[in-house]
């Protein structure tokens, strides 16, 4: 028994690597077996990790990685199941708060892959854009671009596109602007 | 005005991620990985015991 094994840490991030897993993949066993996976290469790897760095950006490191190896291998497409889930919610944009959730989780699991990680990383996890450049292998500027097309399309798919400065608009402030209208006149 | 519709958009994107992400949280985590670790963790001292 050595003292301060960092393997003894990896228990701490298992809800963390969990979420980040499930939010990714959208599906409960594949984002188990992602868990798994990782979880022993990270304990088989250990004197790769560098003391003193993020062990949990180490380990989505890991995942993220076995998550592309594993589709790169699947060829797996996303794409057919893009059709039919715009079609749902081009039906219609719902209010409410937990219809609101749920048209999210659609448009969230429409983004391509990369875009929905960078999202997940900076705007979920709290990583900043360096350290989800590095995690991903690619540039800062690109982790941007992908966080900022993500956002504009979820917008668009959440039906916040061209009409959002009216939906966004509050009764006070409408008055207000109508208000304004008719004094200029 | 169009800024601040940008802005509140935003925010209400990041909002809505940090739910579907606590969630994932708020779930708990299976027994079997802690029950892996602890595998492995067997597993490297028996191969200690023998080298």
């Amino acid at each position: 028994m050595s003292h301060a094994d960092p393997r003894d840490e990896l228990v701490e991030h298992l809800p963390a690597m969990r979420a980040f897993a499930i939010s990714l993949t959208r599906n409960g066993s594949v984002a188990d077996d992602m868990v798994q996976d990782t979880l022993v290469k990270a304990w088989t790897n250990i004197d790769k990790f560098q003391a003193g760095t993020n062990m949990r950006a180490w380990l989505f490191t890991i995942l993220r990685n076995t998550y592309y190896s594993a589709r790169r291998k699947s060829k797996r497409e996303v794409s057919d199941v893009d059709g039919v889930l715009t079609e749902k919610i081009a039906e219609k944009p719902a209010h409410d708060g937990h219809m609101q959730m749920t048209d999210f989780r659609k448009a969230l699991a429409q983004l391509k892959d990369e875009q929905r990680e960078a999202l997940l990383l900076v705007g979920a996890s709290g990583f900043s854009y360096e350290e989800a450049a590095q995690m991903c292998g690619v540039a800062v500027g690109t982790i941007k671009s992908r966080t900022n097309r993500a956002r504009a399309r979820l917008a668009e798919l959440m039906g916040h596109g061209e009409n959002e400065s009216l939906e966004m608009t509050d009764d006070a402030t409408m008055s207000v602007i109508s208000a304004s209208k008719t004094s200029s006149f | 005005m169009q800024s601040g519709g940008k802005n509140n958009r935003e925010s209400v994107i990041d909002e809505n991620l940090k739910r579907v992400f606590d969630e994932a949280l708020e779930e708990g985590v299976p027994d079997r990985f802690k029950d892996l670790l602890d595998q492995l963790k067997k597993q490297d001292e028996e191969q200690d015991k023998r080298s």
